[in-house]
């Protein structure tokens, strides 16, 4: 019982440390940070969106960057076709994500454990060379967006600071629908399919339903943060929904222990400054990042949750 | 037309026999250990990477050949060792992601040695030609020797595994390990051995193909997913799957490419059909894949889910 009330501390604090974080990169006239940390928002929400399957409906999907690349292009094709308002690209990328989403999840979860993790994978590959052999945008090499999405007609969102203050209401928010989802009703039955289908079904729950409507959701969510990479980088490509991106996606989760919502935002935070860091060390950062990756799993059950668990 | 057909026909199966090298050991560690390894695409690289460096020291491919055999075997043994075998009693998801800092490991390691340029074999001289099939069509010597090749390792392992002691001891632990480990076998012995051997077929898949690719630090990643997709197909576990799923998905991949433009023109303009044909392409493998899944959840040849 205990738990809760320090969630909820932990995840003030973690917030306000958020939106505290303009002020400071304005007093050390550091523009760059706001960009690192607009990206460290929109990898946040990916990764909530995964931890809320992976974490509590027992789900690895291993294919999630797809639906980065979804937002990503539905904010690509709405701008080139004229449609720059956010809500409406918002709308669109959850729309595509749902429909992905709901085909390739039907058939993947049809299966489990180490099929879900190559299907889910395999589909993600999928999404991947259908955007690779798009030529009308670019191909391989992706397209860069002529403006960033606009606010109630106007281009807000072409300041760093508005785009980066957009990425913190979206998080904030999804993080507590994702909490509300996860204490409802639904959220208790998929945490009980992902414990034991089998007694499920017993009392009555058909398991399939509820996963196939957490995984959809937890697209859509993924869509949310393509849609505000996308606006970031002002450039898509197929690069969003390369496999690594579903690995890097899966390590943040980890990272910040799984099944534990405000750790997913924790560990996105703590993946992308490490990446940061190391890429500043070395050109060959990959070999240090995939070393600390490999001496998390194999000495630190938990992430870091369980790191600080033990120790408190 | 039946020319073009023929000469896609031979390439395909040459892709699938490649896959077939890849997914073989992938399939076995799967079906035995239970175990998800994401790195073995990067083992095909190495041994694609050691046949370029052994052709240059040795000056002869197929000296080359042979010694990335026992390099990538003891490769294959190192990573076990070091690394892998602590993770067997681990869920997948710490499988997965310590097999995905290896990739990341390994992949930085070989762009340090050799570069991030594509790199490329000679190929063997004697090799080189190539010979009449039917009337104007000829087919280059050395894929059908890669053919001729896949398929003496497949009708090798076939025989290993069902009429030799140790595929027989393969056999049950795939289908009951607790019980093959309580009846004495070592099983512990018996993971390192597959894994290695699994390493080997991947770099020696690597080896044999390096002369007709462009051998480069991407060439890994494309065919580990492709290798997923055949075991998906073929059911996990299974070789005989694996095999069936290989050949599937090398034929309707590369007849895909080349044939699905053509096919789609009867039913769409010249220009939409190209263009529907090369987005169309490369997914086809993949609805292939669900396809069979929506059909039989546990694969063609796989029985258990």
């Amino acid at each position: 019982m205990r738990l809760i009330p320090t969630r909820a501390w932990a995840a003030t604090i973690l917030f306000a440390a958020f939106a505290a974080l303009p002020l400071i990169a304005g007093a050390l006239e550091d523009s760059y940070l706001i960009v690192v940390a607009t990206r460290i928002l929109a990898y946040a929400i990916a990764a909530l969106a995964l931890d809320l399957i992976l974490g509590y409906g027992g789900l690895v999907s291993f294919g999630h960057a797809a639906y980065l690349g979804i937002g990503a292009y539905a904010v690509a094709i709405l701008n080139r076709a004229g449609v720059t308002d956010l809500g409406l690209h918002l709308l669109a990328a959850i729309l595509g994500a749902a429909v992905f989403a709901l085909v390739t999840g039907a058939i993947s979860l049809r299966t489990r454990g180490i099929y879900f993790i190559m299907i889910t994978l395999a589909f993600a590959q999928m999404a991947y060379f259908f955007f690779v052999s798009l030529s009308a945008y670019g191909g391989d090499d992706g397209v860069t967006l002529r403006a960033r999405s606009t606010l109630f007609g106007r281009p807000l969102l072409e300041d760093d600071t508005a785009l980066y203050y957009t990425a913190l209401v979206l998080l904030l928010g999804l993080y507590l629908l994702a909490v509300a989802i996860t204490r409802s009703r639904f959220g208790r039955v998929l945490t009980g399919a992902r414990e034991n289908p089998v007694r499920m079904r017993a009392i009555g729950f058909s398991p399939f339903r509820y996963q196939l409507t957490a995984y959809v959701i937890s697209g859509c969510m993924a869509a949310v943060a393509g849609v505000m990479l996308a606006n970031q980088a002002s450039y898509v490509s197929p690069a969003f929904m390369n496999w690594h991106r579903s690995g890097e996606l899966v390590v943040m989760v980890v990272f910040g222990g799984v099944g534990n919502l405000l750790g997913a935002v924790a560990g996105a935070t703590i993946a992308l400054l490490l990446e940061e860091w190391l890429a500043v060390l070395t050109d060959h950062w990959p070999i240090l990042f995939g070393t600390v990756l490999i001496l998390v799993v194999l000495y630190s059950r938990d992430g870091l949750a369980g790191f600080f668990r033990r120790r408190s | 037309m039946t020319s073009l057909f023929l000469l896609q026909l031979l390439n395909g199966v040459q892709f699938g026999i490649l896959l077939f090298l890849i997914a073989a050991g992938l399939t076995l560690v799967f079906g035995i250990m239970d175990f998800v390894n994401l790195a073995h695409g990067v083992i095909y690289m190495v041994g694609a990477y050691l046949v370029v460096s052994f052709t240059q020291m040795t000056g002869s491919y197929g000296l080359g050949l042979l010694l990335v055999l026992p390099a990538t075997l003891l490769f294959g043994l190192a990573l076990e060792l070091l690394v892998f075998r602590k993770l067997y009693d681990r869920p997948h998801l710490d499988q997965v992601l310590a097999t995905f800092g290896l990739v990341m490991i390994i992949t930085e390691a070989v762009e340090i040695i050799w570069g991030a340029a594509p790199l490329s074999v000679p190929m063997p001289e004697a090799l080189s030609g190539s010979i009449p099939l039917i009337a104007p069509l000829r087919y280059p010597v050395f894929r059908l020797v890669v053919i001729g090749v896949g398929l003496l390792t497949a009708l090798g392992l076939w025989l290993v595994i069902t009429r030799t002691r140790i595929g027989m001891r393969l056999r049950a632990g795939a289908t009951n390990r607790a019980m093959v480990a309580a009846l004495g076998v070592d099983i512990k012995r018996l993971f390192t051995l597959i894994f290695a051997f699994g390493a080997m077929l991947a770099g020696f898949a690597g080896a044999m193909v390096a002369p007709i690719l462009t051998v480069d630090p991407g060439m890994g990643e494309s065919v580990l997913i492709l290798a997923f997709v055949v075991i998906v197909i073929g059911g996990i576990g299974s070789v005989k799957g694996a095999f069936a799923g290989a050949l599937l998905v090398g034929l309707v991949d590369t007849l895909g490419r080349s044939f699905g433009p053509i096919v789609l023109r009867a039913f769409l303009e010249p220009a939409a059909a190209g263009q529907a044909g090369r987005v169309l392409a490369p997914m086809l493998v993949y609805i292939l894949m669900a396809v069979i899944l929506a059909l039989r959840p546990a694969g063609l040849f796989g029985a258990r889910t």
